[in-house]
């Protein structure tokens, strides 16, 4: 019950940096902080308690079959790829951020809503 | 000068190959070991990094090295899409891999059918693509100015 | 557990120094802070292909911001010293809608299964069959690419546009300027 409140305290963080904060990169970090929650919560949410790996190593495992003793491997395979695809939206969303920068001088949104036009 | 000191370029030089052949390993061994396509494609992208920041580069090898990770990137995609579809055609099931490649003996390197190949594919198109990626940001020119 | 309620400690602390601090290289180093404590998490509920991924892309992360950061500028102009009443009356509504929404999820969560004892009604399926059906020792590495490969071509896609994404931004400055990138 703590690591999912743990959890959903970081989604609040990052939600209170997207919503609260004016500068782009502090933004673009918010939304980083977003994503490690929910993949934090995913895999916190397949752990079983003196379970193994998902990964059979010893031919012993293999003949065991029904009985072997793993942890939940779906939500690890769900977040194995978004970690990657977050990785590459935070260069979308940096590369934004930096093209706004050449053309305004500034990270600051208010100002960069104010020079519109 | 171009890149950094002597010092970082000489243990650049060291370790690269090394971090090279260990997303090699991870990729090739996505199967039976932790990793897989998307693990060792990013680690193959770190080491290309790590290169490319240490010795800075000049825009002629940078616009080469953007036009031939785009090409590799897209080759990626297609043969993991070619996998797929060599199921449809041989068996009439989009992403067939039972009875249609090879599964072999579990525990060994060459089984899984399917898996090891697309893991490849997968490889390379993570790898060149978070390299293209980090070409476009720009990051070498920077140090290059130092 | 200890290490991982700690663990879970340094996340948060890491991540509200990246939400306060007025140097933008510092806000990096501490977003980095809060992956690489992900990372070690999921090696602690047993998740090594997690672990790896993690570890990489945390650092790739920090060279791509520092790459951005290092290019524009690295002060925060919008952190101001001292509490101003604008800010301060949005803080007071965020806490109360935090702490509503705080009280709603943990009303939520006592529905989902104890903490390490999950439900495995379709994994127990994969579990047991994966070796079988594909002849992949790591399971996860089967479902990945043979059970769910629509899911896998699916997330392809959008890595590709993403990539297709940044090109794009990044070279329309090309266009105008024939010296920068």
């Amino acid at each position: 019950m703590i690591p999912y409140v743990a959890c959903v305290l970081l989604f609040l963080i990052g939600l209170y940096v997207v919503i609260s904060k004016r500068n782009l990169i502090k933004i673009v970090i918010g939304f980083s902080l977003i994503e490690y929650a929910v993949n934090l919560f995913f895999a916190l949410v397949g752990f079983k308690k003196g379970a193994l790996a998902p990964i059979i190593t010893t031919l012993e495992q293999v003949r065991m079959g029904v009985n072997r003793n793993f942890v939940d491997p779906v939500p690890q395979a769900l977040v194995l790829t978004a970690i990657v695809i977050g990785l590459s939206t935070t260069a979308l969303m940096l590369s934004l951020a930096m093209r706004l920068y050449e053309k305004y001088k500034t990270f600051d949104i208010s100002e960069i809503r104010r020079l519109k036009g | 000068m171009r890149g950094m000191s002597l010092i970082v370029r000489v243990m650049t030089g060291l370790l690269a190959g090394i971090l090279m052949l260990y997303g090699g390993y991870i990729i090739l061994h996505g199967h039976l070991t932790p990793g897989g396509g998307f693990a060792g494609g990013v680690l193959v992208a770190a080491a290309l990094i790590l290169v490319s920041l240490a010795h800075g580069s000049v825009e002629q090898v940078e616009r080469r090295e953007y036009i031939l990770s785009s090409v590799f990137e897209s080759s990626g995609g297609l043969l993991f899409l070619g996998l797929a579809l060599a199921g449809y055609i041989a068996a009439d099931c989009f992403f067939r891999n039972a009875g249609l490649f090879f599964i072999g003996q579990p525990l060994q390197l060459v089984s899984g059918g399917l898996i090891p190949l697309a893991n490849i594919a997968i490889g390379l198109k993570v790898g060149a693509g978070l390299f293209a990626i980090f070409l476009a940001l720009g990051a070498s020119r920077f140090v290059m100015k130092e | 557990m200890i290490e991982l309620y700690l663990l879970l400690a340094v996340m948060l602390a890491a991540a509200l120094v990246a939400s306060e601090t007025s140097n933008l290289l510092a806000a990096a180093v501490a977003l980095g802070l809060v992956g690489f404590s992900v990372a070690i998490m999921f090696i602690l509920v047993q998740a090594p292909d997690l672990a790896i991924v993690q570890i990489v892309v945390e650092t790739l992360t920090v060279v791509f911001f520092t790459a951005v950061i290092l290019r524009t500028t690295d002060i925060d102009t919008t952190v101001t010293q001292g509490l101003k009443m604008e800010t301060a009356m949005f803080i007071a509504a965020f806490l109360a809608f935090g702490g509503l929404f705080l009280a709603l999820i943990i009303g939520v969560l006592q529905e989902l299964p104890r903490f390490g004892e999950p439900v495995m009604r379709i994994a127990q399926q994969y579990v047991q069959l994966g070796l079988e059906r594909t002849g992949a020792a790591n399971i996860v590495s089967a479902i990945i690419l043979d059970f769910r490969g629509y899911d896998t071509l699916g997330e392809a896609t959008v890595l590709f546009t993403a990539v297709v994404g940044v090109l794009t931004v990044v070279r329309l400055a090309s266009r105008k300027k024939p010296g920068e990138f």
